[in-house]
């Protein structure tokens, strides 16, 4: 009956929630149609939510300012309800039928997975805003959030310059992300000359709530006499029940600080953070960041939601930087044709909020830079510490796979371009 | 140099507290405070060292005052304040309220994990000879985990003055730890040392001896691996129990989540996908109470789930009547309608709480009496998992009582266990199933109230229980509450000696692999009833 039950619960997601859906309606024909696709419904609504609205926040604004080639922005809401099939259906929809120009959506890496083909297949331009594990670069598809090396890596060099950590629980969610993150972070920090004693990996399901048998380990783990911290990748709802666990078992984070990648103000609102001062975030952008543009940014949304307490995070930053860059491309190419837009946007230069200019490579990332933040007791972070700007790297150079592969959509129009062998495909093994 | 200043100040501090130094360390003491209002941490490390170096009474206060972020400066005037309670603002150098200052030209001293550590340091140095022994007790610990070799004067009058055995012992071993890390120490005092260290035997004590055991030689390395080895046998055994008590703990939780259950689809044989919703709109409800409880009495939230136990029973009962009424009523006997029915009622509830609260979390502060561990010997108990297991067992009992004690109990009974008779002598079966159902959903709506504590409260909480508490009250035997109750206990238990080896996703598997055959094998469960109710 479990299986049974599993099986059939996305499929009547969906059915119960395809009466949700938003769509533009009636619409004049000398409008760009923008269209957003993240989870309204849903495990996913706690983080997309957010991004619809900030969407919804830039194309309001841009509009403000004449729009893009003399014409009206109109957004097109989709709701995908957290069903990973149902993206690419909404997708279909989005391009096909509803003929948009571009696409800003999708959260997790399977949702993104699950698009691929349809924009590949229609020709389309996809717009990702949020940190992923890397491995990949498609043409149709432009990865605004963090990669592995503009995240996780900067992350655990600070913790072993700054706090001299020597020993490391790598934690994560079971699932792609957390699972290629620690591959990528356990060459590093062998390559580093930690020795695999020192090294100790965990995963757990989706949503787990009890946590005392792992935090009681990781206690374990960091009674060796040697600095210990712990690298977290454990997914949005499971991190309140975890931080709460620390909390009670009195880990503090002077004794093992704990340094998240998918934790943000957003997540922090949901918990008293006063247990949790100093532990720490890696992003590319915090709310409490101090640059002209951020408070603007902030101003505009808190005017935008009509609510002064709704927080800003890292995501809502990446589609801030990717919807300027594709207004800059459009108007450069002087069209909203996809080849055309694709063509441009490398290169392209746009405004980030932490007071510098990013900037979109051959490869379809982004620079950005990398930012160490510290909880603070209202939920909010302290800045410790922060990089000039990274260029995103699609193949990390710690894996065996992937360290002679660049993406170059520019002069080698390839995903997966071989340095070694000057080929296009295939692995560098 | 550093180091050697401030043990002379503070043996000056702690014996000579005379006039005669004051006017020579005034100085010093301004000094070190201008040090926190250049929002530099490197500056205020530096402050901070100085302050404590001082031999200033204030000193204490002052970096009490930083570690719980009461601490503010001015840049302009280069001064330094404490808020106290109230929010007040007091000048920092001589603890009079300062006036004429406005809260907006203030802002906090920093600081990070580096200097946090430096005002443990600091603290444990400064308070080790207070008055308040929980601060004493404190202190030891600090001083333990910094090992500040400059604090050893100051624990030696610390031992020497100290009455209470636990926190005299606690100081003893905060030496050791310094004596047994101090290089540049006689063999035989190290040696001393770490068998203090060892008789401590916990975590920490383990961690110490590790650290000095890769940096010894000699008698010193054979010393701490025996140490270390004695240890890791003692915790060896505490680990199981440990184990043992998580097991029970995670045991209480699917047992209040499941319970509720046990009454709808154990007892009444409704198949209700909704019962996760009712959990999650208990939880809500502690949301809201203790909002209200912020906003309009502060003072009370101690008590706010207390409060929000009857309440959560009350809504979510009332929600599971009016479900029972409008919906399941009409579709007794079809299992499968009642299981698409309630599974989009489950969905409508989701989305109606994710459009009123939103979609992202809640915050539901934990009372001070839920926060916190203790240690029994080498478990570290967590208040808020041993409060749970005790409102689990309360809930256990009073149903029990409810279903044998009271009119209403004996009616279900009857009910379930022969509808028409029980209809034949007068009992109004529609009543009673509405009844049943409304104590099954507020039951639910209670344990929603305990796990707000220890898990999200968002829009999907119920869903993370649903098929566990299924899967419970299946295993455990549908129609019988002491089934429910074995089997959350034993899955609980086994659940937490399978994950130290198998890991959590592999342990989840292997549980439900094994309840899958335990099912095949006896498909009513652990206990099942017997008699002819089965039959009906």
């Amino acid at each position: 009956m479990l299986t049974w039950l599993r099986k059939r619960i996305p499929g009547f997601g969906a059915l119960a929630l395809a009466g949700t859906l938003l769509s533009g309606g009636a619409q004049a024909a000398d409008t760009i149609k923008v269209g957003i696709l993240h989870s309204l419904s849903g495990t996913m609504a706690i983080s997309e939510t957010t991004l619809k609205d900030v969407m919804l926040m830039l194309i309001d604004e841009q509009n403000k300012k004449g729009g893009v080639l003399g014409k009206k922005l109109e957004p097109v809401v989709v709701d995908p309800a957290s069903n990973w099939p149902l993206f690419a259906e909404k997708a279909r929809d989005l391009i096909s039928n509803q003929k948009v120009a571009v696409v800003f959506g999708c959260w997790t890496s399977v949702s993104r997975k699950s698009v691929l083909p349809v924009f590949k297949e229609l020709n389309s331009i996809l717009f990702y805003p949020v940190q992923y594990e890397g491995e990949e670069s498609e043409r149709n598809v432009f990865y605004t959030g963090a990669a592995p090396n503009q995240q996780a890596i900067p992350a655990v060099d600070y913790l072993m310059k700054e706090e001299k950590v020597k020993r490391w629980v790598l934690a994560g969610t079971d699932y792609v992300y957390p699972r290629t993150t620690n591959k990528i972070l356990e060459a590093y920090l062998k390559a580093k000359g930690v020795a695999p004693d020192d090294i100790m990996i965990n995963y757990t399901p989706f949503g787990h709530s009890d946590w005392q048998t792992i935090v009681s380990d990781i206690k374990k783990f960091g009674s060796a006499g040697k600095k210990t911290a712990v690298v977290s990748t454990i997914n949005g709802d499971a991190n309140v029940p975890f931080y709460k666990e620390l909390g009670n078992q009195g880990i503090k984070a002077t004794d093992i600080p704990v340094v998240a990648f998918s934790v943000g103000e957003e997540e922090l609102a949901g918990i008293d953070t006063k247990p949790l001062v100093g532990h720490l975030a890696a992003w590319n952008y915090f709310e409490s960041v101090k640059s002209p543009e951020n408070t603007k940014f902030i101003k505009e949304w808190h005017d935008f939601t009509k609510n002064p307490k709704r927080v800003t995070n890292d995501p809502m930053e990446a589609h801030f930087i990717g919807f300027n860059m594709w207004v800059k491309a459009v108007e450069k190419a002087g069209t909203t044709d996809a080849d055309k837009v694709i063509d441009t946007l490398p290169g392209t230069k746009a405004p980030n909020l932490t007071g510098g200019t990013s900037e979109m490579l051959p490869n379809h990332h982004i620079t950005k830079p990398v930012l160490i933040g510290e909880i603070k007791g209202d939920g909010q972070f302290d800045v410790v510490s922060k990089t000039g700007m990274v260029p995103g790297d699609a193949w990390s150079k710690y894996l065996e796979g992937s360290k002679d592969l660049i993406g170059d959509w520019k002069d080698k129009k390839c995903g997966n371009y071989n340095v070694k062998t000057n080929k296009c495909g295939g692995t560098s093994s | 140099m550093r180091v050697r200043n401030i043990a002379a100040l503070l043996f000056l501090t702690f014996c000579l507290c005379t006039g005669l130094i004051a006017n020579a360390h005034a100085q010093s003491f301004e000094e070190a405070l201008a040090g926190f209002t250049t929002d530099e941490y490197s500056d205020t490390d530096k402050a901070i060292t100085e302050l404590a170096a001082s031999g200033n009474p204030r000193a204490a206060d002052i970096i009490g005052a930083l570690q719980d972020g009461r601490l503010y400066f001015n840049t302009d005037a280069k001064k330094v304040y404490i808020k106290d309670k109230s929010d007040v603002p007091q000048d920092a150098a001589t603890g009079t309220p300062a006036s004429g200052v406005s809260a907006d030209d203030l802002s906090p001293v920093r600081l990070n994990n580096r200097l946090r550590r430096t005002v443990d340091a600091a603290l444990g140095g400064l308070t080790l000879l207070s008055n308040d022994p929980g601060r004493r007790f404190d202190a030891a610990q600090s001083v333990f985990k910094s090992r500040e070799e400059s604090a050893l004067s100051a624990l030696d009058t610390a031992i020497g003055k100290e009455t209470d055995p636990r926190i005299k012992r606690a100081l003893m071993e905060a030496r050791a730890a310094i004596l047994a890390s101090k290089t540049d120490a006689a063999e035989n005092v190290r040696l001393g040392a770490i068998e203090t260290i060892r008789a401590r035997g916990d975590q920490d004590a383990l961690g110490l001896l590790s650290g000095i055991a890769a940096a010894s030689e000699g008698p010193l390395r054979n010393a701490a691996q025996a140490g270390i080895g004695a240890i890791q046998a003692k915790l060896a055994l505490w680990n199981n129990l440990q184990n043992v008590w998580y097991g029970l703990s995670l045991g209480s939780v699917l047992l209040l989540a499941a319970i509720g259950l046990a009454i709808t689809f154990g007892v009444m044989g409704i198949i209700n996908m909704a019962h996760g919703e009712m959990v999650m709109i208990g939880a809500y409800t502690t949301f809201v109470v203790q909002e209200y409880i912020r906003s309009h009495n502060p003072a009370l939230f101690g008590m706010s789930l207390f409060i929000a136990i009857p309440l959560a029973f009350v809504v979510t009962g009332i929600i599971g009547i009016a479900i029972e009424r409008s919906i399941i009523r009409f579709l007794y006997g079809r299992p499968l309608e009642t299981l698409l029915a309630t599974f989009g009622l489950s969905l409508i509830l989701q989305q109606a709480v994710r459009t009123i609260f939103g979609a992202n979390n809640r915050e539901v502060g934990a009372p001070a009496f839920m926060s916190g561990t203790f240690d029994f010997g080498g478990l570290a108990i967590t208040y808020g998992r041993m409060w749970i297991i005790a409102f689990a067992i309360i809930v256990f009992i009073a149903l029990q009582l409810v279903l044998r004690l009271t009119p209403f109990g004996l009616r279900m009974r009857a009910v379930t266990q022969n509808r028409r008779m029980a209809s034949a002598m007068g009992i109004d079966t529609n009543r009673i199933d509405a009844l049943a159902f409304g104590l099954g959903s507020g039951i639910a709506g209670m344990a929603g109230v305990a796990l707000s504590q220890i898990d999200n409260v968002s829009p999907n909480l119920g869903q993370s229980y649903i098929i566990d508490s299924f899967m419970v009250v299946v295993f455990g035997g549908v129609g019988n509450l002491w089934g429910t109750l074995v089997a959350a206990m034993t899955l609980g238990v086994a659940n937490k000696f399978l994950e130290p080896f198998a890991g959590a996703v592999l342990g989840k598997i292997v549980l439900l692999i094994f309840i899958i055959l335990f099912i095949q094998k006896r498909p009513r469960g652990l206990f099942a009833l017997k008699g002819r109710a089965v039959e009906a």
